[in-house]
């Protein structure tokens, strides 16, 4: 035990002993007007089918399509101490539809699509001479059914040599579910209600919310290891508390009862990640991805993923890209018509199913120097599609395009 | 125990493996390919995994609030 804790710590010192490395200071000119920096606009197409919705007790129609689309903006400037500050804008709007959803009223009246509106705006001030930067940021996200309110403070330290940096995130979520139950479970006050997902409807203000926070420390040690390679050991402790299941997610026990979804009201999370980046020859990049997640709800996993750019020319890149993840099921997951009455927490939700899941596609990245297409400010242009698997049959495909403008 | 210890032992020949690396030599550890963040166009893909397994977190994305996903 005392050889484990001496090369914990050996490794620790070696690693910090780091920040006492000196390099050169910079004497750029500073630029003290606010100047835009990028532009990003991402776009995305989501489907998926599947025959586990937990609307419906864990069986029926998984079918679900959004549609997603965030505009940001980077804005820089310089003060007169020479710090730099980055504002960071986002704009996010998706639009969904959900066939299960129409099967939160039994006759299968509910609307099924929805949107939801989620801005952001983060500030980070950055002392290029002490290599500190700080943040703050607040985040707004609010559907039909759920409102949440962020807020993240953020402190990041590198090594004088820029080899390694240390940082340290803190998040808070305040979110608010509002309590729309199934059809037929629900009181007879509010029966009125019967979308779980449109923006607008009539009567929406009755329906009580039940709170759900979460705080996520968030910490990310990175570290070069030579020319070539980079590596980078992520973890978050997060801690969720209130209620966390979803009021219209049926649970039908083995004497036939239709319940609503109870699950326990506090969730501790602790996913350790590791990714590893090498540059092979002056082609091909070779990036990695490895993570343990393991909660207090019985759920362990492993994710692995695997991704090699094949740089065609300087500026233009293809990418194959592989995941492969499996999970074991939560304590209180059992499917259509398994529950017993005893079962103090129940769920028939198959996201908390034992499973694995393979996930592979392909990404195009373009970004040449006098622009995409020819036009001067289009820096980037990224299209990335994928196709996505798990063992309980579900099957969802995903495309994504990012275009950046600088 | 052994496979803590075969952790330590292989994070050790890594950072012992560590070079300094000046800024005129990472060209190759600057390309927009090599960063070690979760990119922009990753983030719808990081979003559905969030929702349909029950896993989040250690990508640099969300893990759990915010979202109507737990």
């Amino acid at each position: 035990m005392r050889k484990l804790c001496l090369s914990i710590v050996g490794i620790f010192l070696f690693c910090f002993g780091g920040w006492s490395q000196s390099s050169s200071s910079s004497d750029d000119y500073k630029n003290l007007n606010l100047k835009v920096e990028d532009v990003n606009i991402v776009s995305g197409y989501y489907s998926q089918n599947g025959n586990h919705s937990a609307v419906t007790g864990g069986i029926g129609t998984q079918k679900l399509t959004d549609v997603s689309n965030t505009i940001d903006m980077k804005l820089v400037k310089y003060d007169i101490l020479g710090r730099k500050h980055n504002f960071n804008i986002e704009m996010g709007l998706d639009h969904h539809t959900a066939a299960s959803a129409q099967y939160v009223s039994t006759t299968g009246a509910s609307r099924a699509g929805g949107t939801r509106f989620y801005p952001s705006f983060n500030w980070q001030v950055e002392n290029e001479e002490k290599k500190t930067t700080f943040g703050l940021g607040a985040s707004l996200s609010s559907e039909y059914t759920y409102h949440s309110y962020g807020l993240n403070i953020l402190f990041a330290k590198k090594s004088k040599d820029e080899n390694r940096e240390f940082t340290a995130k803190g998040t808070l979520y305040l979110d608010a579910v509002k309590m729309l139950e199934p059809s037929e479970l629900r009181p007879a006050t509010t029966t009125v209600i019967t979308s779980a997902s449109s923006n607008g409807h009539s009567g929406g203000d009755n329906i009580p919310s039940s709170a759900r926070n979460t705080f996520d420390a968030s910490f990310a040690l990175s570290q070069v290891i030579n020319q070539r390679m980079q590596v980078a050991f992520l973890t978050d402790g997060v801690i969720q508390q209130g209620y966390l299941g979803l009021p219209f997610y049926r649970t039908y026990f083995n004497d036939g009862s239709v319940h609503i979804e109870n699950l326990p009201g506090s969730r501790l999370k602790l996913p350790v990640g590791m990714r590893m980046n090498y540059f092979l020859g002056d082609r091909i990049i070779l990036k990695s991805y490895y993570r343990f997640f393991m909660d207090n709800w019985g759920v362990k996993s492993h994710t692995v993923s695997l991704e090699a750019p094949f740089k065609i020319t300087p500026f233009v890149s293809i990418s194959p890209f592989y995941r492969y993840y499996i999970q074991t099921a939560a304590n209180f997951f059992a499917p259509y018509g398994m529950h017993t009455s005893n079962d103090q927490y129940y769920s028939s939700d198959y996201d908390y199913a034992a499973f694995s899941s393979n996930y592979e596609g392909i990404n195009l990245r373009l970004a040449p120097t006098n622009g995409v297409f020819g036009a001067k400010g289009f820096s980037a242009l990224e299209l990335r599609y994928g196709h996505y698997r798990q063992t309980t049959g579900l099957i969802a495909n995903n495309i994504t395009m990012n275009l950046t403008f600088k | 125990m052994k496979k803590t210890l075969l952790v330590l032992f292989g994070l050790t020949l890594m950072f012992g493996a560590c070079t300094s690396v000046k800024p005129y030599q990472k060209s190759r550890l600057n390309d927009s390919e090599m960063q070690l963040t979760a990119r922009k166009v990753e983030k719808t893909e990081n979003s559905f995994q969030t929702y349909r397994e029950a896993s989040s977190g250690a990508n640099g994305g969300k893990t759990g609030g915010g979202c109507g996903c737990n």
